[in-house]
């Protein structure tokens, strides 16, 4: 009631819009790590993981070292490590690369509980934000205003790997590797390695993820600092269609259902407030069930995932 | 050697071999399994020590303490069978569908489910009937829900071709948002205050223990599904039709199996195992639905499954024995100042090396009987 006093019934939208940019901000670097590796042609279902051993890692390092970029780094490599294992796993035959995700999963957030019981104390410094509602005197809007660094450059992250899909010789070799095994063996390029970069490239940027979320919003470490982002990244992918822009925007709507129970709420409206945690499943599965086929494979898909078959 | 003592030669070694010979070939290709999996084990323990000596432990003091707690007393042993119930049912919901080719790993959304739609039959009985209709009451309205749950994560699969694993996580993420929504709102009871629930079971109602143990009975229900699940999958004919279908689906609908029902009907007979877990929380150890059922069960039974190789009746030992790690945890931390997540990173390692292991099957000569030399 407190906060949306001030201007109304529009504290609405604001707290949604805030809150959007806040809770999107980690969606976003998993689901386009994970659009990276499922372009490759195959699914990491360890990102979860990927990403609690990532938000431990910066919040270790952040701690140690007093800056928090260097943990944000520091996340990437442990990040980059966690997919190449996935990665260099995966190629031998027979191996379920969704089985091996879900013990990834398992094994990451392990090691980080683990090794990161030490850490939960101590506080660390913050990731800075940029005060871009400085022009309004109503603190509410300043405060929705604030977005932090990350968030933007995943915005660029975004764009700049629409861009690179499509128009530069790596782009186009991970997408032939995702389309086709044998097109790719064809081009002489070895399609495990791809993969294994492709998978170690999108580990790092879950971790990123992760250290948002221990570096910025919460901005704290604990054994339940994610609530399944690392997970939901698979469905947000399919959702986004592999299309990066898409995952941006996808990672903003999801944001947004979640912001929406809270900023009800502060207006007095609190029915359904788990529900509107359920919205971003609910919509995912509808889509998922309205654009499906038994005969054919998902529009968009990369034809070697094994996701879609 | 002439011709005539070269073929008689061949006919003794036949002869002899068409007795010894087949013994040996089925000896090896049961072997193959349990030789891959106790050397996943292996590998796995020795990952898992190098990691304990690296951060300055003893590994040899872990491993004592993990017998120790998990089945050095009878009193451990009660605790690790406890902790192995829910497992055994939730790793069925794994195994069954895997059977058929399906990856399911929502499992935890079917538990969830299943306890708050038994807490809320059971609420406008209590009292009326008597306890054994009650729970059979409870038991059946889980089960039923927990399969409709799973069941449409198969359906969705075979009828719109949308990605039963996919769509099973999603399923488990809307269950536990409408778990909380349920327990929160129309189903709380208001005397819950810190942690919402629903009306408690009285004392009298709640599912007992079994004679002479301090386990509930859930264990029991958990390993006779295990040992129907076994019968349904390896006697009957529709498990043979599921196998098949699970091998190669286009065969199986050439030679007119009803595939589709098949995968409905697994997966939904999965789910009501899982379900009848969250019933059985509720009934035997929680005593009313709340948050505390999502409690990772139907992610660890994951973990079982594929530990058992989607064998139901592996997946007795196989529970039991991760009923056992998980019961240690608590002395692990306290004799060794070790986190209590050390049992999840042995978990971890264990699960990661054994599906890595996977990759050896076929790769071992002496496993194959078709490879061998015939002596001649």
């Amino acid at each position: 009631m407190m906060e949306a006093s001030g201007i109304g019934i529009w504290g609405v939208p604001l707290a949604i819009l805030a809150g959007a940019i806040r809770v999107s901000t980690p969606f976003i670097f998993v689901s386009l790590g994970e659009t990276i590796t499922e372009r490759s042609g195959r699914i990491n279902l360890g990102l979860e993981g990927t990403l609690v051993f990532g938000a431990m890692t910066a919040y270790a390092i952040a701690v140690l070292s007093g800056s928090p970029w260097l943990g944000v780094l520091a996340a990437m490599g442990t990040g980059a490590i966690f997919g190449l294992l996935h990665g260099w796993i995966c190629k031998w035959p027979k191996v379920n690369d969704i089985a091996i995700g879900i013990a990834m999963m398992q094994f990451g957030l392990g090691l980080a509980f683990f090794l990161g019981k030490p850490f939960i104390q101590p506080a660390a410094p913050h990731l800075p934000s940029i005060p871009l509602g400085a022009w309004s005197n109503l603190p509410q809007v300043q405060a929705a205003l604030n977005i932090n660094v990350l968030f933007i450059l995943g915005g660029l992250l975004a764009v700049f790997l629409w861009w690179a899909f499509k128009n530069t010789r790596i782009g186009l070799v991970l997408r032939v590797v995702g389309d086709s095994t044998d097109a790719a063996k064809a081009m002489g390029i070895n399609p495990d390695r791809v993969r294994l970069l492709a998978t170690g490239v999108g580990g790092s940027l879950a971790a990123v993820g992760g250290a948002y979320l221990s570096l910025f919003y919460p901005g704290s470490w604990n054994e339940g600092i994610s609530s399944g982002q690392g997970l939901m990244a698979v469905a947000l992918v399919i959702f986004a269609r592999w299309n990066p822009i898409g995952c941006f925007l996808a990672a903003l709507l999801f944001g947004g259902a979640g912001a929406l129970g809270p900023a009800l709420q502060s207006v007095g409206v609190t029915t359904g407030y788990y529900l509107f945690y359920a919205a971003p499943y609910v919509l995912t599965l509808v889509i998922l069930i309205a654009t499906s086929s038994p005969t054919r494979s998902l529009a968009g898909a990369p034809g070697a995932l094994s996701l879609t078959k | 050697m002439t011709v005539e003592a070269n073929t008689s030669a061949i006919a003794i070694v036949s002869e002899r071999s068409s007795v010894i010979r087949p013994i040996f070939e089925w000896l090896a290709r049961r072997a193959e399994p349990v030789v891959i999996s106790f050397g996943a084990i292996l590998i796995g323990l020795a990952l898992f020590s190098l990691f304990i000596l690296v951060i300055g432990k003893s590994p040899a003091t872990l491993f004592q303490l993990m017998y120790t707690g998990g089945f050095g007393s009878w009193f451990s042993i009660q605790n690790s069978l406890s902790r192995a119930a829910p497992l055994l049912l939730t790793a069925l919901c794994v195994a069954l569908p895997a059977r058929l080719g399906l990856v399911i790993i929502g499992g935890e959304g079917a538990v969830v489910l299943g306890g708050v739609a038994a807490a809320a039959a059971a609420a406008p009985f209590v009292g009326t009937l008597p306890a054994l209709l009650l729970l059979a009451l409870m038991a059946v309205v889980a089960m039923i829900i927990g399969g409709i749950w799973i069941g449409f994560a198969g359906f969705l699969r075979h009828y719109r071709g949308v990605n039963e694993t996919i769509s099973s996580l999603l399923l488990a993420y809307i269950a536990i948002a409408l778990m909380n929504q349920l327990v929160e709102g129309p189903l709380r009871d208001p005397a819950s205050l810190n942690k919402p629930s629903t009306a408690p079971l009285p004392a009298q109602d709640m599912l007992g223990k079994i004679p002479g143990m301090d386990v509930h009975w859930g264990l029991a229900i958990g390993v006779v599904a295990c040992i129907v699940s076994w019968v349904l999958i390896e006697i009957t004919s529709y498990g043979f039709a599921a196998r098949i279908a699970g091998g190669n689906v286009r065969a199986a609908q050439i030679q007119g199996l009803p595939v589709g029902r098949l995968i409905v009907g697994f997966t939904a007979i999965a789910g009501s195992f899982a379900g009848l877990a969250g019933m059985i929380e509720v009934a035997a150890v929680q005593g009313s639905a709340n948050a505390s059922l999502a409690a990772g069960y139907g992610y660890t039974g994951i973990l079982v499954a594929f530990l058992a190789r989607h064998n139901p009746l592996a997946i007795i030992p196989v529970a039991i024995l991760l009923g056992g790690i998980d019961a240690s945890g608590g002395l692990i931390q306290r004799r060794m100042g070790l986190p209590d997540a050390t049992v999840l990173v042995l978990q971890g390692t264990l699960f990661v090396v054994i599906l890595f292991c996977e990759t050896f099957y076929g790769r071992f000569k002496i496993f194959n009987p078709d490879l061998w030399k015939r002596r001649s």
